[in-house]
């Protein structure tokens, strides 16, 4: 095999390998404790569950939330949930990096001839993180028969589409805010207030909140492309914002941009980091 | 054929300082301010200098984790900043202070996930496995996890995880730090075998000149930033920053011992320096004292990276560097 970091594709190809491979050793090592990783796993899904249940007791007061029932609130739930549980045990670990930068342990992945970024991300991999997605896809598949949808090829087609660009996007958000943390090591709160606070906004209807939050998600954070403007167009609702309906489909747009300023804020961060150590 | 090539190399950092409540100046620190050397295919350089001088900073631009202010910088031929992850391949680089191992992973799987990482071949592998696990004693630590291992044994497996994928240098920051004496020999021994077997390069950052004496047949010594010593091993000797003291404590004050070969560097009451050539065993002279007076209490101390750098001022002041 030709030495990578020889064209983008090939680069592309090695950082993914790479991460199979540490990610792959994590993972034995962790099959090691079975019973334990079977515990830990229930645990994490058991917690995640009640989390739902939050929403279902929401429900049993009302028939409505905000004009959504619950079978549309609970779709926006799963989705949101998948699109975060998904990039979690994807890039998760990168929020680790601000205590690498402060302790110089970043060095000891900067000796070795895998991508910096692949090993970051696949740093101290736990399949527990699948318990979220357990979940969430549990829900998915309640709500999409609960939903009262008239199931066209564009809507059905839409949905793998909306998980694809919402993981791709909560993956940008996880390694673009790590990357303050080359500069400010203790800002590890502002990628957990993205992600996490992010997703759990998504998990309710947009109609809860005041339009100008709405609106930053749209233009600012662009969260609202993860599974708010794509379910208008699956659940067949207007838009709040009376936004025009191609911002429904603009999601894999959106994800596009946010790989591309995450990827620009890694580099600046890496060579911030290379010339002034640690 | 020159193996590192360092060519009027700086490296300088922009320090923040508060000045005020408000108000934050800007300093520049030179930490490496015009080294040049070369280091020859299979030589065993050792390079000291105190705290601070840019040791540390001098590895790490040679590995091409730091990118240097200005100058020129080839190892294997290649610029390590802008060809870095290419350099990993033919570079072994351990941190006497961090570990460059997983540290939750038994070193085993460490091992494994270094032979596929740095896509060593099988048989390869294998042997220079079975090498190290032999050489340095990790049979019966294979499968603990690192982070279980004590500083002697981490630091063999360090060793052994830089040398796996046959790099052509080797760098190695203090790979003695806090080490026992018996590990610190191993560790020597292993060193010396690689380096003598295998041709491999190597360039040993180090606090205890004792790795030096041991190991190396040049020295380079660094302060400040800038180049004060470079040469054989005999250079040092000559400066005589490479003698050892033995620290005796009699019953009562004596005056001062007088042996052969021996230099009272100081008395104090019963205590009294012996200052003797570091290559030169304690054994007989601890023996000649006791014989002939009543030995109390013993020590022997190291020479001082500091204090063979003051030798060094003082006994040639063309070294020391302009101001």
């Amino acid at each position: 095999m030709a030495e990578p970091g020889r064209g983008t594709a090939a680069r592309a190809g090695w950082a993914v390998r790479s991460w199979w491979l540490i990610t792959g050793m994590w993972i034995r090592s962790t099959m090691a404790y079975r019973a334990s990783f079977a515990l830990s796993l229930a645990a994490n899904t058991l917690i995640t569950f009640l989390d739902f249940a939050v929403l279902l007791l929401m429900f049993a007061h009302t028939r409505q939330l905000a004009g959504w029932t619950l079978a549309e609130t609970g779709f926006l739930y799963a989705t949101s949930s998948v699109a975060l549980g998904a990039a979690n045990v994807l890039v998760g670990s990168v929020g680790g990096l601000g205590e690498r930068v402060r302790s110089g342990s970043l060095d000891t992945m900067l000796i070795r001839p895998a991508p910096a970024l692949a090993q970051l991300a696949a740093e101290r991999f736990s399949l527990r993180r699948l318990g979220r997605l357990v979940q969430a896809f549990a829900v998915l598949g309640w709500s999409l028969t609960a939903l009262d949808v008239h199931w066209s090829w564009d809507r059905v087609l839409m949905v793998p589409a909306l998980l694809l660009c919402g993981t791709v996007i909560f993956c940008a958000l996880f390694v673009g805010c790590s990357c303050v943390q080359f500069w400010w090591g203790e800002a590890a709160e502002l990628q957990n207030a993205v992600t996490y606070g992010g997703a759990t906004v998504l998990q309710y209807p947009p109609t809860v909140f005041a339009k100008e939050l709405v609106a930053g998600t749209v233009f600012g954070v662009p969260l609202a492309f993860v599974n708010w403007l794509p379910a208008l167009h699956v659940l067949g609702r207007t838009d709040p914002l009376g936004l025009p309906a191609a911002f429904r489909f603009a999601s894999p747009l959106a994800a596009a941009l946010c790989v591309l300023a995450a990827g620009l804020a890694w580099r600046a961060g890496l060579r911030a980091y290379r010339s002034t150590g640690s | 054929m020159a193996v590192i090539e360092v060519e009027d190399v700086r490296r300088s950092f922009t320090v923040r300082t508060k000045e005020g409540r408000w108000r934050r100046g800007k300093r520049e620190v030179r930490a490496v301010d015009g080294l040049s050397f070369t280091v020859a295919e299979g030589e065993c350089v050792g390079y000291i200098g105190p705290n601070g001088a840019g040791k540390s900073t001098t590895v790490k631009m040679l590995t091409g984790i730091l990118v240097p202010s200005g100058g020129r910088l080839r190892v294997a031929g290649v610029d390590p900043a802008a060809r870095r992850a290419e350099l990993a391949r033919r570079i072994g680089v351990v941190f006497g202070q961090r570990t460059t191992l997983w540290w939750d992973l038994p070193l085993r799987d460490s091992y494994e996930l270094a032979r596929r990482i740095y896509r060593i071949p099988d048989a390869r592998y294998r042997a220079n496995l079975d090498r190290c696990v032999e050489l340095l004693d990790l049979a019966a630590l294979l499968d603990t996890p690192v982070r279980q291992l004590s500083l002697g044994q981490r630091m063999r497996g360090d060793l052994a995880a830089a040398l796996l994928h046959d790099p052509s240098v080797l760098y190695l920051d203090e790979p003695t730090i806090g080490l026992d004496t018996v590990s610190k020999a191993k560790v020597r021994a292993f060193l010396r075998e690689t380096n003598r077997e295998r041709r491999t390069t190597v360039l040993l950052t180090t606090h205890d000149l004792t790795d030096i004496e041991q190991l190396c047949g040049r020295v380079m010594v660094i302060d400040h930033g800038r180049l004060v010593l470079d040469g054989p091993l005999e250079r040092l000797h000559e400066i005589g920053g490479s003698e050892r003291t033995l620290v005796v404590d009699l019953a009562e004050a004596h005056p001062p011992i007088d042996l052969p070969g021996v230099r009272v560097a100081r008395t104090e009451g019963p205590r009294q320096w012996l200052a003797f050539p570091a290559r030169q065993s304690a054994a007989p002279i601890v023996a000649a004292v006791a014989e002939r007076y009543p030995l109390v209490d013993l020590s022997v101390r190291e020479p001082a990276i500091e204090d063979v750098i003051s030798r060094i001022y003082a006994g040639d002041p063309a070294a020391v560097p302009a101001p």
